[in-house]
């Protein structure tokens, strides 16, 4: 299939659609709001639901709704719309229904700005609402992968039963780069007649199928959290993505960086190539299950002397990047954050710092 | 002679949790009768709020979700958007609909929604132990209203079926009780009456049903029904609000 100039927001939006979604809700907020007037165009040509809800609290309900219904459902928001469906993913969580949330972080906390920004990462990897559970989350660096991960997030949900994250910056849904979808990441959904609440009369056994997050037997409840557990140890087996650049050299500064911000690094990393200056980079692209051998292997390659995490935030993967290294090698910290993006030379000033 | 009476196929043979007197079980009842008489339990979902009818889900007998306190209305939306060919009810008390659900109650209600929601109102939070609601009356004790709901500082209660009776878009708003035989008789063909709306796929159908709760208001079940009847009827006036052309 030949490649078509998009921008982000848009592409998402087809993605959905070409994955064989066609159930989104959401509430407007920038920067992702050309995602809901993309489908808001599209959906009715596909014979899909678009519906934009009075709330991100209420559309992260309506999301739980389609869900267990056994239906392909997709919202888009940006951070502080995401804090709002929060209560929604913890219960679609705990009740285990697959679902599909973007979220294309501005800058917080608060309302902070509508720049792009990598200040969610603590709450998209470590919960962000009640409770014990995880979501899958993917971290694209462009729109062509944005393309490719929201295509794969449908698939994934269905097999893990639960929510899956696409976590990008607020440049991954404004810019626009030349995309291809490929056909091959439609899959056909998943057999619901188990769990989903989806009638009676759809299913050939005459059980009835209850969809909950209510567990007043702590047996019933600790059972349940050991499905989740369960579930998110099966991940870091069979989930992790990541991607080397630079790291067959003798590089002696590891970089880890994800999203847009790693591509910035890469720009850093060839300039210094110029000036004999070797410097790996490991870009997480699941950012849960995070790839933690492969960040301790490359950090503690022998020609290795540090390592840095770099982020549009003030500091959060570099908690995940310090626990895989386990004080193997010194770990920095160098971000920006409010939508301002730290220049291939500032970073390349940080990188000489350390040397 | 042939079987005159026996328990709705819809409804599920389990001992009750709700206390002795409440009128869940009754309107319970005619929901799973209202479901057999249509003919529809093999596409009904219902979903339960959070609150006393939490648990609503073990006196029925067809697929069942549970829902976020108040979010029932959004994800009943959810459901009946993707599967119009479902028949969807939400099952609510009143501090669940009309305290933290009301967002999402009215622009269920004003979208059109096709689904159906029955709204339990006896005035007071059930499940958490009598604090007051939006509904409870003046002067009425709650636990979080020790010396009677002071208007002065929590403002007159909601009556819900008139709100949503003055929007503009059609739909089917109702308040009925359930205090007097000849009440849950009314209360049952309204019932019926908002499936049938929703099976038409004519519009939101909303039934509130004036309700008691003995254990909360600190009286037996049959003080209750005429408090009820002496306290809340003159207020919640029963009747239509709203009827599709």
């Amino acid at each position: 299939m030949s490649k078509v100039l998009m921008k982000g927001n848009e592409a998402i939006g087809e993605a959905a659609i070409r994955a064989g979604c066609k159930n989104y809700f959401a509430y407007p907020i920038t920067p992702q709001s050309e995602v809901a007037e993309y489908l808001a165009k599209r959906m009715p040509e596909v014979d899909g639901v678009f519906l934009q809800g009075e709330s991100e609290v209420a559309v992260g309900y309506m999301i739980f709704g389609a869900a267990a219904a056994g239906e392909r459902v997709m919202t888009t928001s940006s951070s502080p719309g995401v804090s709002l469906m929060s209560e929604a993913i913890s219960y679609i969580s705990a009740a285990q229904c697959p679902a599909v949330f973007v979220n294309i972080m501005r800058g917080g906390p608060g309302l902070g700005g509508i720049l792009p920004s990598q200040g969610d990462y603590f709450q998209a990897t470590k919960g962000g609402g009640h409770g014990d559970y995880h979501l899958l989350v993917l971290a694209p660096d462009g729109v062509q992968e944005a393309v490719e991960m929201t295509m794969k997030a449908f698939t994934l949900a269905e097999k893990y039963r639960g929510p899956v994250m696409i976590l990008g910056d607020g440049l991954i849904g404004q810019m626009m780069e030349p995309v291809e979808f490929p056909d091959d990441l439609k899959t056909e959904p998943s057999n619901k007649d188990d769990w989903a609440t989806s009638g009676m009369d759809t299913r050939k056994s005459n059980k009835r199928n209850l969809v909950r997050s209510l567990f007043l037997d702590p047996k019933e409840l600790n059972a349940n959290n050991l499905a989740l557990k369960a579930k998110y140890e099966q991940m870091k087996k069979e989930e992790v993505l990541y991607e080397g650049y630079n790291t067959d050299t003798d590089y002696k500064v590891l970089i880890v960086s994800y999203g847009t911000m790693s591509r910035v690094c890469k720009t850093s990393i060839d300039m210094m190539k110029q000036e004999g200056i070797e410097v790996g980079l490991l870009r997480p692209k699941s950012l849960f299950p995070f790839p933690e051998e492969a960040i301790f292997k490359a950090a503690t390659k022998e020609s290795c002397k540090s390592v840095i995490s770099i982020e549009m935030s003030m500091g959060q993967m570099v908690e995940d990047v310090e626990r895989c290294i386990k004080g193997q090698k010194k770990v920095d910290f160098y971000g920006e954050c409010g939508g301002e993006i730290p220049s291939p030379e500032k970073i390349i000033d940080v990188i000489k710092g350390l040397l | 002679m042939g079987k005159t009476f026996s328990t709705p196929k819809s409804f599920s043979d389990n001992y009750t949790h709700y206390c002795p007197g409440c009128t869940h079980g009754i309107v319970h009842r005619l929901v799973a009768e209202a479901i057999d008489e249509l003919g529809i339990r093999g596409r009904t979902v219902g979903i339960a709020p959070v609150g006393c009818a939490v648990l609503a889900y073990n006196y029925f007998n067809f697929d069942f979700q549970e829902a976020a306190h108040g979010r029932a209305p959004a994800m009943a939306t959810g459901m009946k958007r993707v599967r119009p060919d479902l028949i969807v009810f939400t099952y609510q008390g009143d501090g669940d609909l009309a305290s933290i659900g009301m967002g999402e109650i009215i622009h269920a209600a004003n979208r059109g929604e096709k689904f159906t929601t029955i709204f339990i109102n006896n005035a007071i939070y059930g499940m958490t132990g009598g604090q007051m609601a939006p509904t409870t009356m003046p002067g009425q004790r709650a636990t979080t209203a020790p010396m009677g709901r002071d208007t002065d500082q929590t403002g007159m209660p909601i009556r819900m079926a008139n709100l949503l009776g003055e929007l503009v878009t059609p739909g089917y708003v109702t308040r009925q009780a359930v205090l007097k035989p000849q009440q849950v008789n009314k209360t049952k063909k309204a019932i019926k009456k908002a499936f049938e709306y929703q099976v038409e796929g004519k519009c939101f159908s909303f039934v509130e049903v004036i309700s008691t709760c003995p254990t909360n208001w600190g009286l037996t079940p049959l003080d209750s029904l005429k408090w009820a009847e002496d306290n809340l009827l003159p207020y919640y006036e029963l009747g239509d609000y709203k009827v599709p052309e």
